[in-house]
């Protein structure tokens, strides 16, 4: 039984870090607009030809 | 800066407008979110004028409008956030303590003792006892709230809930026990949370859409400086005592008095009547009205002088000082619930220890019932309706502004419609086409596109003209050309010397407005009258065979209105009704114990549609009368009205099943507790198990009103 003391620590940090995920995410704004999110997925904007690397069309 | 942006609907537009936006120089970034149909654009201060980006837009196909977001907007955004925020640690939180949950249920620990176990429940602890103190903070908020205002809500039953089963379990835990409740609370407010989510996520989107319409609606004025320059101002921008030029075919964009100009105004969005009436200098004119002929120059007077819009702002006080406030569903599922349960927590103590237990036992099972009954899918029940029926009403062209709206359509069984712009179309048409040659109408309608008049714009869609002839236009008569050799003239019967032919006319179509073509050798006189939505018929028809009562109150002429209602077959109208009128006729209705829908668009409409049970308009409706609506409907047809009803029908009938669905549960689940059998893997079954059968019961109200 004596695993549980580095499992269990090792459990909540993983869930806590998923929890730190969703809360960046959150606050950087990731979640405003899904319909927006699930289209731009499919685009193909992002392909090589473009130089200039800031398009986030 | 944020932009409302008509038309934007998918990928394609997002990087047509990202990548358009992006090459205009200066301009930093550009993002679209297509849920809420906006763009926020970011450039470099001085480089270009924000005038700029409109034009740029509107010419990549997409008109956008600047919009400043109301405080409003912002709280409730925020509001959203903080509960999406609870939320994720609400869910972290339950994940967390159910791994340590399974164990426990699954015996792990009774086979090492209870210092193991002890162990698993001071770790729940733990997590469950932050996450609690932070997730549960929105229902712990409104309980106090509701508490010190020595109210009651579905929240004081919840936090009480929490709390005990908390304490319990802490208790228990030191106590050595075999059974905590951590999982339990953490699981509850997981579900909770999702509920007020969703509830909270249907109002924001409902005010995102009418902080859009109010964005495009936006009117503006032309105002007249000193030195005598016209300047486009917008409508914030116009102060009491300006002079402002309303052009002819314009909408009066603001209340006042004509101080110089002759023209004719269409009062039609103001009082319903739908034959122009003459104005001249002195005369008042009120904002929403249509000026048809001559350039008018106009004070803004201070406030509304006219008798008109005195009485529809005090009759809107009225009306909305004395609407009865409508108790939820939701609400009144509470009121009944929370005592019950509390009764019967109480009576299973008093009944364990009449049955010879000692107070601690009994105090633990009657605090689990009280756990067991904590409204999980009672919290779920309504608000997963509610946004599976929203959204299937927006996608029908329904908005809903308010949350209770489905609930009140749902009970209506009398349907009041205004005539002028919501049983007809909001725009003028041509009704006698069938009469007129379609040459004389093809010239006519060349002719008709030099003028600005409303109903020399009817003539020319009716004719589906493109070509304009270069005519001159005589304002307040007529236009005129030489075309062919011939001058022809289209305008008022006296200009173009038709009388007789208009009486003829006029003796057929009593409600129509008349406008005359002359060709030298013969005249043509055309009907231009507001014609029914497409499908009124239909959809009258088929409320009434549903069992609604129909009637029309109309300020038009009675000749008009009754023409509309024999075309409708509607029995019961009355015409020639001022604000006051209809709001009395609403009184006797429900007096009568009816349930009434107002459905109207006019600034005379807006009292009655506050004093009505509930209200629809058209998305064309003055922006006062829209204010008041508990629902706006889009484009030319009416059938979203019935859509509406049918879908708010089937939202109810599924909100009173989810409900009972719940009841049917507690009647399962608090048996057992009472008896002293509930454990804590029995709570969690039956919650989640409940929970997600409420859920998935509401995803029916996706298909309501598609049998048609």
């Amino acid at each position: 039984m004596n695993v549980l003391v580095y499992l269990v620590p090792l459990a909540l940090a993983l869930g806590g870090l998923g929890l730190a995920g969703f809360l960046w995410a959150m606050k950087s704004g990731q979640f405003d607009d899904l319909e927006g999110a699930a289209w731009r997925a499919i685009s193909d904007d992002d392909l090589p030809e473009e130089k200039d690397g800031k398009g986030r069309g | 800066m944020d932009l409302v942006v008509e038309g934007v609907h998918c990928g394609a537009c997002i990087s047509t407008i990202e990548k358009g936006l992006g090459r205009e120089a200066g301009v930093r970034g550009a993002r679209v979110n297509l849920a809420s149909k906006r763009v926020t654009v970011e450039w470099d201060d001085g480089a270009l004028e924000p005038a700029a980006i409109l034009v740029r837009l509107s010419g990549l196909g997409y008109p956008a409008y600047p919009f400043a977001a109301a405080i409003a907007d912002s709280v409730e955004a925020a509001e959203e956030r903080r509960l999406l925020r609870c939320l994720g640690v609400a869910a972290f939180g339950a994940m967390n303590v159910m791994l340590i949950s399974v164990a426990l249920w699954s015996g792990a620990a009774d086979a090492r003792g209870w210092a193991t176990r002890d162990f698993f429940h001071w770790l729940s602890a733990i997590v469950v006892l932050p996450t609690v103190a932070y997730a549960g903070r929105p229902f712990f908020d409104n309980a106090m709230r509701a508490l010190r205002q020595a109210t009651f809500n579905m929240d004081v039953p919840i936090t009480i809930g929490v709390m005990l089963a908390l304490l319990l379990s802490v208790v228990q835990t030191l106590q050595h026990a075999r059974e905590t409740y951590f999982d339990s609370a953490a699981m509850l407010l997981l579900f909770l949370l999702a509920g007020r989510f969703l509830d909270q996520r249907v109002r924001r989107k409902t005010r995102d859409v009418a902080t859009n319409l109010a964005a495009i609606k936006a009117e503006k004025a032309i105002k007249l400086l000193e030195g005598g320059e016209a300047r486009e101002t917008p409508i914030e921008a116009v102060a009491p005592g300006d002079l402002v030029l309303v052009r002819a075919g314009e909408r009066v964009a603001v209340d006042g008095i004509v101080e110089d100009g002759r023209s004719e105004v269409d009062q039609s969005l103001v009082t319903g009547e739908t034959a122009a009436v003459a104005v001249a200098p002195g005369a008042m004119v009120y904002a929403g009205t249509l000026n048809m002929s001559g350039a008018l120059r106009v004070r803004v007077s201070n406030a509304a002088t006219g008798t008109l819009l005195d009485e529809v702002n005090a009759l809107l006080d009225k009306a909305i000082e004395q609407r009865s406030s409508y108790v939820r569903l939701a609400d009144r599922a509470a009121r009944l619930y929370a005592p019950v349960v509390h009764l019967t927590a109480l009576a299973t103590f008093l009944g364990w220890i009449a049955a010879g237990l000692s107070w601690q036992p009994a105090l633990v099972i009657a605090i689990t019932v009280l756990i067991i009954t904590c409204p999980c899918a009672l919290g779920l029940a309504v608000p997963a309706v509610q946004v599976v029926a929203a959204s299937a009403m927006f996608r029908r062209g329904v908005m809903l502004n308010s949350g209770d709206a489905l609930e009140r359509l749902a009970e209506v069984d009398t349907i009041v419609f205004d005539k002028t712009g919501t049983l007809t179309l909001p725009q003028p048409s041509l009704a006698n086409s069938a009469d007129i040659d379609p040459e004389d109408l093809a010239l006519a309608g060349s002719l008709a596109l030099a003028s600005k008049h409303p109903l020399a714009k009817a003539v020319a869609a009716a004719a589906g003209a493109k070509n304009p002839l270069a005519a001159h236009e005589f304002p307040g008569q007529g236009v005129t050309v030489f075309h062919e050799g011939k001058r022809v003239k289209l305008g008022s019967a006296a200009y173009c010397k038709a009388e007789a032919e208009a009486s003829e006319v006029a003796a057929r179509w009593p409600d129509a407005s008349l406008i005359a073509f002359r060709a030298p050798e013969r005249a043509v006189v055309f009907a231009i009258r507001q014609a029914p939505r497409p499908d009124a018929r239909e959809v009258v028809a088929g409320l009434a065979r549903e069992g609604y009562a129909i009637e029309i109150l109309s300020g038009d002429r009675p000749e008009a209105v009754e023409e509309v209602a024999r075309e409708l077959a509607i029995a019961h109208f009355s015409a020639g009704l001022k604000p006051a009128d209809k709001i009395a006729r609403l009184k006797t209705l429900r007096r009568e114990g009816r349930r009434v829908l107002m459905v109207g668009d006019g600034l005379n409409d807006a009292p009655a549609l506050a004093s009505a049970d509930v209200s629809i308009s058209p998305i064309s409706a003055a922006h006062l009368t829209q204010a008041q609506a508990d629902a706006v409907f889009l484009r030319d047809r009416l059938a979203p009205v019935a859509d509406a009803l049918h879908l708010a029908r089937k939202a109810k009938s599924l909100m009173v099943e989810n409900l009972w669905l719940s009841v049917i549960y507690n009647l399962i689940a608090v048996p057992i507790a009472i008896a002293g059998y509930a454990t804590p893997l029995i709570a969690a079954l039956a919650m989640s198990g409940s929970s997600i059968l409420v859920t998935l019961n509401a995803l029916r109200a996706r298909s309501a009103g598609a049998r048609r």
